[in-house]
């Protein structure tokens, strides 16, 4: 019977995946809020990282998980300053889609 | 008293300079008043340079040994500038003759200027030219000798220009000023050096360290030092070829012409090197400058001089001869000779720069000797005293002039110099040919109708008349028989006195020889026909000598050719190379990689993330493969 012991790299395999789907999706995706969903993504991808490590490297004490915990509330927070900033872009231009934003353009 | 006034020195530039102060500031608007403070300044610093003189020449130890009170102007590290006076018979002389002749140019002015609505102006501008010219004689210390320097050269500058309505006098003023300008950047790049090579500038001190100067550099760099010395007494005396700046300075009112030609401003640079002989004895090559410069000066003005027709131009090259004659006997070593015949021609050519103003002022300012004539019966004070100067200058014996020509002959035959020598006794020849030329031209003859010529007040005749008599028996002090003069001013050792009769007989006869031929031309012949005639025949040279051998187009041509070319090529220079390929350049440069910059910035968040992430990735990288980093620890095996 194939035993599966689930180490480190598993871990970091994982969240490297989720990150790069992340990458993929803020790079890529043309709509706005997908792109917030993304970013949400790799912050996810960080938190696995955190924990794995906290786990495998210092079992006995917690900072990882404090840091995990710090990274979904600034999470929180920016989500809810990226939706109200995408909202007030769409109420100007009535499209969340990234490629009518260009006005940081010179 | 006379220990006051050696221990007091420094009160007879600060006299003249309070002088000046009191007119500026307080007794302005009273001409009458302004007159009185300058002349009063004068002749108290007149008495204390007289009893210091007196004290200096009754006390053997002074010659030895220079009396000098100093103290510090200001001090940095390897930098000490001392400020004071120097007491020696040399400087005691000059500062004598200077208050002196000084004194009486200012009383004689008060009668001159009379009525010129600039009278207290005119008379500050006196005081702080005297002033100056003290503080310059008194100096201990070459950096205060140099303020004196431009500080005489600034007062020239007032004075010359004083008629402010005349172009040529403004002209005359900035020619001056520039042409001692260019001079006084040699004289200040020597004093520079020797900063640097010797590390003082008081002259005592240089005096000993100079005496073994090959403990600290080389005989070139010495020569160097020497030689731009030299370059300021050239400007400031008026040698060739910087002595375009003296005839012109005659654009001065009289007294001015006076005071600059006989006692301050022009020997101001005779003095100098005689100040710093020391250091020229120990140069055989910048002696051997100096003595060329002064021959080949003497004889070259003395051969315009023939020629000139304004009373005060012929004068004026007259002084540049002398000086010539001056530099000459410094550069074949005789201090004596040298400062003995600036002593006798500080009185002959005060005194007649002072006749030609009162012939100037009596005939309302016509300059022409040939309009002038007969002046002698009109005018007998100024006349008689004028031909006394005349006599002086001619070398006729016992007149000052014949003293010290004499001494100065004597001294360069002495050293061997023979062309120079040739070069020496045919201007003695040349000079008393002009002089009486313009002497029998201007008092002799035929009165012309047109002119009413009138004595002078008593305050001009007076200087006059005292300058004649010092013009007849100044040169006494100095004879062979009992020099008392060489026992004094002298570098070395004492000059001994001898008498060489084949030179002063020779001198003699040239000077009688050159009177002859003026009485042949000028007055025997009544129509002067012979004069013109011969004018006509050498008219080459007779041009050659009246415009001044073209000096001055030459420096004119050189200024608009070369100067102003050089200068238009520097203005294209800076059009096309500085503005145009440097500023322009850059400006350029970076406007247009700004233009191509710009392309990278598309405003969409998502390039710019792309950018940042690869960033990071590259960075991540750099560190993960650099060796001694932490990261590498941490991707190798750092990690368990």
């Amino acid at each position: 019977m194939l035993t599966l012991t689930v180490s480190l790299y598993h871990y970091l395999i994982l969240s490297a995946i989720l990150f790069g789907i992340g990458l993929f999706g803020v790079l890529a995706k043309r709509n706005a809020i997908a792109v917030l969903i993304c970013i949400e993504l790799m912050l996810n991808a960080i938190n696995i990282n955190l924990l794995a490590f906290n786990k495998y490297m210092t079992p006995g004490d917690f900072i990882g998980q404090i840091f995990a915990i710090f990274v979904i509330t600034v999470a929180a927070a920016e989500v809810g300053v990226g939706l109200a900033i995408i909202i007030a872009i769409y109420r100007n231009k009535l499209s969340v889609n990234l490629d009518d934003f260009d006005w940081l353009k010179w | 008293m006379v220990e006051f006034a050696m221990h007091n020195a420094w009160l007879v530039p600060l006299l003249p300079a309070l002088s000046f102060v009191i007119i500026i500031f307080l007794t302005k608007p009273w001409p009458k008043l302004s007159g009185l403070v300058t002349v009063a300044g004068m002749v108290l610093a007149c008495a204390v340079a007289s009893f210091a003189a007196y004290g200096v020449f009754t006390n053997h130890a002074i010659a030895e040994k220079p009396l000098v009170y100093a103290t510090r102007w200001f001090s940095m590290p390897g930098l000490h500038i001392d400020v004071g006076v120097q007491l020696d018979p040399t400087s005691a002389m000059m500062m004598f003759m200077v208050t002196l002749v000084a004194s009486l140019i200012f009383i004689y002015a008060t009668g001159y200027m009379k009525g010129d609505p600039g009278y207290s102006v005119f008379f500050s501008y006196l005081s702080l030219f005297g002033s100056s010219m003290l503080l310059l004689v008194i100096s201990s210390n070459l950096l205060q000798m140099f303020v004196a320097w431009e500080l005489v050269g600034l007062c020239s500058y007032l004075l010359i220009g004083f008629y402010t309505h005349k172009i040529s006098a403004r002209e005359a003023a900035k020619k001056a000023f520039v042409t001692c300008r260019v001079a006084d950047f040699g004289l200040l790049l020597g004093i520079l050096s020797l900063q640097i090579v010797f590390g003082t500038l008081n002259l005592t001190e240089l005096a000993e360290k100079i005496n073994h100067f090959e403990q600290y550099t080389t005989m070139g760099m010495m020569t160097l030092i020497a030689v731009l010395v030299f370059i300021g007494p050239i400007g400031k005396s008026g040698q060739f070829p910087l002595h375009v700046w003296l005839p012109d300075a005659m654009e001065g009112p009289t007294p001015v012409s006076a005071l600059i030609h006989a006692a301050t401003m022009v020997v101001a640079g005779v003095y100098l090197v005689g100040r710093m002989i020391f250091m020229f004895d120990k140069v055989p090559t910048a002696m051997e400058l100096v003595a060329v410069t002064g021959a080949f000066t003497a004889l070259f003005a003395a051969s315009i001089a023939i020629t000139q027709n304004e009373i005060k131009r012929i004068l004026a090259y007259s002084t540049v001869s002398q000086l010539g004659y001056m530099m000459l006997a410094l550069g074949v070593g005789s201090l004596t000779a040298s400062m003995f015949h600036l002593w006798t021609h500080a009185f002959f050519k005060a005194l007649m720069f002072l006749g030609a103003g009162s012939v100037l002022h009596a005939l309302h300012h016509k300059a022409d000797v040939w309009e002038m004539g007969g002046l002698l019966k009109k005018m007998p004070i100024t006349g008689y005293t004028f031909m006394a100067g005349c006599l002086a200058i001619a070398g006729i014996p016992p007149f000052a002039g014949f003293w010290s020509k004499d001494e100065i002959l004597l001294a360069v035959f002495d050293s061997g110099h023979y062309v120079l020598f040739t070069m020496a006794a045919l201007t003695a020849f040349m000079t008393a040919f002009y002089m009486w030329r313009l002497f029998f031209l201007a008092f002799m003859g035929d009165e012309k109708p047109e002119n009413h010529p009138h004595e002078s007040p008593w305050n001009m005749t007076m200087p006059l008349v005292v300058l004649a008599i010092l013009a007849a028996v100044g040169g006494l002090v100095g004879t062979p028989v009992n020099n008392m003069w060489a026992q004094w001013i002298y570098f070395g050792h004492p000059h001994e006195g001898h008498v060489n009769w084949l030179i002063m007989i020779g001198s003699v006869v040239l000077g009688f020889a050159g009177i002859y031929l003026a009485y042949t031309l000028y007055v025997a012949d009544k129509t002067k026909a012979r004069a013109h005639a011969m004018a006509e025949k050498y008219k080459f040279f007779h041009n050659l000598s009246y415009n001044k051998y073209y000096i001055d187009e030459i420096y004119l041509w050189f200024n608009h050719t070369i100067v102003d070319g050089s200068a238009k090529l520097f203005y294209l220079f800076d059009i096309y190379v500085v503005d145009g390929i440097i500023i322009n350049g850059i400006a350029a440069f970076t406007r247009l990689s700004g233009e191509g910059l710009r392309i990278t910035q598309t405003g969409r968040l998502q390039n710019y993330a792309l950018v940042f992430f690869l960033g990071v990735l590259a960075l991540a990288v750099a560190l993960a493969f650099t060796e001694t980093s932490a990261a590498f620890g941490l991707v190798t095996g750092g990690a368990k």
